[in-house]
Parts: C-alpha cells; structure tokens; sequence
C-alpha cells in the first residue's frame, strides 16, 4: 500500500499502564494514530490487544499514562465520557447487537437518545448505511433472523451511524464461520479506501497484509514491532514476531502437504 | 341426597365476597411493597452497592428462610414489645412484604443478570450514558426474563395470605374455618373455599402465560 501522507495524530496513548489486580496486561505502552490511518494489532491471544481497544474506549480504567483523543484525555469517569465515545465506534467479537430491537432501531438508538438527531433524518441514513453492506432489506428483521456475517455488518453500520472519528475493531471476524470472514472484511475494506482511521485487532493476515498502513506487533504488554505491513511480514525485525508468523507459516504448510504427495 | 346443600352456599356467598375483596386487598398490597423492597434489593445487588449490598444479602435469607407465619407472628406480637404499636391488618401487609420482598428481589436480579456485560459495553461504547444504557438496553431485555418468575411470586405470595387467619384477619381461609367452626358445613365451606382462591388467581394464572407465550415468541437471544 502506497505511504500516505501523515495528517495530524488524532488518537495519543501515551505510556499507558493496565492491571489485572497482580497481573500487567499492559506495560508502559505508547502508540499514536494519525488521521486516515489503518493500524493491524496482532500478537498471540493473551497479550494485550483486546484489552488496548477496550481502555481507549474507556470500558477498562488505566493505571498510569494518558489516552488522548483530540488532545483530550479519554477516562471512564471523565465528565465529557459520553462525547469522546461517540467519537470512537468500536465493534466487538461476539454479536453486540440489542435483541430487543429491530436492525434499524438498533442503529438509531444512540444517534437518536444520545445525538438527539431526528426520526426521519437518523433512519434515512441508517437505510443508506445498511444499503451499502447490502442489508437494507433486513432493517425491520431482528438480530436474531440474521447470521453472523449479516450481524457484524449491522453492528458496523451501527458504529457509522454516530459520525466516528475512528473506528476500533476488535477480533470481528473471529466468531464467524470462514465462509462469512470475507462479507464482512470486505465492508471494512471499502471503509479503509474512504479513508477512516482504524484500529484493527485480527487474526486474518492476509487482511491484516492487505489493509494496513501499519503493523503493531505486541507481546507481553508491549509494543515489538511498529512497522509497515510489507516489512512486519517479510522481514520481522524481532525473533518474538517471527515466531508468531512461523505459526501460520506452519499452518499453511500443513495446509498444502497432501498436494505434494 | 345432594352432595352440596346450595341454599346453603347462597347464605354463606357474602361472607366469602367480603372475605375475598379482603385477601385480595391485602395481597396487592403487600406485593407492591414486595416489588418495592424486591426492586431495590435487586439494584443494590446489580451495582454491587457496597454495606447495602451485604444488608440486602443477610434480608434476603432471613426472608427467604422463614415461614410467613412465623414472620407473621414476630411482626405482630414483637413489635407492640419494644414499643411499636401495630395492627393486625398492616402486619399482613408487611409480612407479605416481608416474604416477599426477597423473592421478588431474586426474580428481577436474575433478569438483570442474565444480560450479558457485552450488551453494556456496546452501549456505552456508543456514547449512551449509565441510564440510558440500563433504560433502553438492560431493562427492556432484564424485564421480559423476570417475567415468569415475576408472575410465578404473585401467584405464591396470593396463597400465602391464607395465613393471614392466624393474626385473625378475616380473609377468605379465616371465614371458612369459622363457618365451620360455627355450623359444621364443612363440605359447602371448603368448597367455598377453593371457588373463590381460584377465582382469584386463575385469571392471574391465564394472563401470565399468554405473557409468556408472547414473550417467547418474541424470542431474543443470538
């Protein structure tokens, strides 16, 4: 992917800490996000990356540094909370959708109760939304008429639907069946050529090799590797990510052996 | 010979009118409280509100763990002891809010708890606040899981009340048992009897699983 030409850095985490009572999650981990930026966070289960999306959300409390977005500090008991997160969308692993509503309530719900936009004005983009991922016919379905794929696509257009800033993405496509990975990478794909800035944690490389302007490898609650995806994944620079590439590389020849025989 | 002496029925019918509209009142009484002190108990629980929680916690055994009628009796005899004075009517109405206090509690936590954080957390990741989220997301879905246990408590707590006889309240257990006592019909008064509490609680029971019909029907879940 062509080197873009670095806006100004909307999201800064500076030197952050987090604790799991004895346990450092993460340790001392400083990372910037430029506008339009597309960042992959890989590294073996365990080692942070969830746990990095969910305290720039806010949804975990950090134990020393600063989140900043904008240049104002992201806290869970921040007064100004509730703004910093409508200018974060994040998606999660498993179906976060409200059963109780419908696809399209469900994505009017925040802009209406917390952006107070109007009726009319929330749902006409909702359906423009849901017509671009190729959902606008299941708007008055249930969460629960929809597969997987079709879920994390709603739950995507539900992020949209509140203006972002940024996007988070945490594991979306690591609860799907193979067959539904491609639908719903493809949306964020489309999204990635419109130039939002995302955060990405995935497990897909090819999709991480494909959409990144950046790679961030972490390990034990740190930051490895920093790189551009064509380095991180033909020329890792630290024995830690070779390993963890090893381990697909391994995979995918396992893959392949019957075919030599 | 007629099994039921039906003039006699018609004689006794006002006794037990009354006596219905009495335990009728009594129980709907004491179950809004119950959902009241159940309600709170719940919340407190739910925001594992520090000291409260642990006061909700010991209430619910102790309530849970004793029968209505001996509750019913340290309510009436006990309190007149160290200077409350009572009667016999609002001590049927805090016994049942007593006992049933604590189930109702129990029903409406595990509606609450059954909603799994993520539900939460995409919320509030959305920029909802704490009481927006619990208002459109968690009570909604909390509210139609507590719905069966919530109806199985009311049916409970309306059968309780036939205890209340025993701090002489004239419900519909009491009247039966006097008439009895009184002129020994005994067949025409128990027959009475289960007439007028099934009168009272079948409806409640028909209309609570047409609820839960609807609400199956309206099926969450992945």
């Amino acid at each position: 992917m062509a080197v873009k030409i670095l806006a100004e850095t909307l999201l800064s985490i500076r030197h952050i800490a987090k604790r799991f009572g004895d346990n450092t999650v993460l340790d001392d981990l400083s990372l910037d996000v430029h506008k339009g930026e597309v960042i992959v966070v890989v590294g073996p289960s365990g080692c942070g990356k969830s746990t990095l999306l969910r305290c720039i959300n806010a949804l975990e409390p950090i134990q020393a540094g600063e989140i900043l977005l904008d240049g104002e500090p992201i806290k869970p008991d921040g007064k100004n909370i509730t703004e910093l997160r409508q200018k974060v969308g994040m998606v999660f692993q498993s179906y976060d959708l409200f059963p109780h509503l419908s696809v399209l309530d469900n994505i009017v719900l925040a802009p209406r109760k917390v952006q107070k936009r109007a009726k009319a004005e929330a749902e006409a983009e909702a359906l423009t939304l849901l017509e671009r991922v190729g959902l606008k016919d299941k708007a008055a379905s249930y969460p629960r008429e929809l597969s997987g794929g079709q879920k994390q696509r709603v739950a995507i257009v539900r992020a949209l639907c509140m203006h972002p800033e940024m996007l988070l993405f945490d594991e979306v496509t690591a609860a799907l069946d193979p067959e539904m990975v491609r639908e719903v990478l493809d949306v964020i794909l489309k999204l990635a050529t419109q130039g939002r800035t995302m955060l990405i944690v995935t497990h897909e490389m090819q999709f991480a090799r494909a959409i990144a302007d950046r790679v961030i490898f972490l390990d034990g609650g740190n930051i490895l590797e920093n790189t551009p995806p064509e380095i991180f994944f033909t020329n890792p620079q630290t024995e830690r990510a070779r390993q963890f590439l090893n381990m697909f590389e391994f995979a995918a020849v396992k893959h392949h052996a019957p075919a030599e025989d | 010979m007629a099994v039921l002496d039906w003039e006699v029925i018609q004689q006794y019918l006002p006794l037990y009118q009354e006596a219905a509209w009495l335990t009728v009142r009594l129980g709907v009484a004491g179950i809004i409280f119950a959902i009241l002190i159940g309600l709170i108990c719940a919340i407190v629980q739910y925001f594992k509100v520090p000291a409260l929680r642990q006061i909700a916690a010991v209430y619910i055994e102790i309530s849970r763990n004793t029968p209505l009628l001996v509750q019913l009796f340290f309510i009436f005899y006990g309190l007149p002891k160290i200077g409350i004075p009572t009667n016999a009517t609002v001590c049927g109405i805090a016994g049942l809010a007593f006992l049933g206090g604590s189930y109702m509690a129990e029903a409406f936590r595990s509606g609450l708890e059954a909603i799994p954080a993520i539900q939460t957390e995409s919320a509030l990741s959305l920029g909802l606040s704490r009481a927006q989220t619990m208002r459109y997301v968690i009570l909604p879905q909390a509210a139609s899981i507590s719905v069966p246990p919530f109806i199985a408590n009311v049916i409970f707590l309306l059968k309780e009340t036939s205890v209340f006889s025993a701090i002489s309240l004239m419900d519909l257990m009491f009247t039966a048992k006097d008439l009895i006592g009184l002129y020994y019909k005994t067949t025409e008064c128990l027959f009475l009897l289960v007439v007028f509490y099934l009168l009272i609680l079948l409806p409640i029971s028909i209309l609570g699983s047409l609820l839960e019909r609807r609400l199956r029907h309206a099926g969450f879940g992945a």
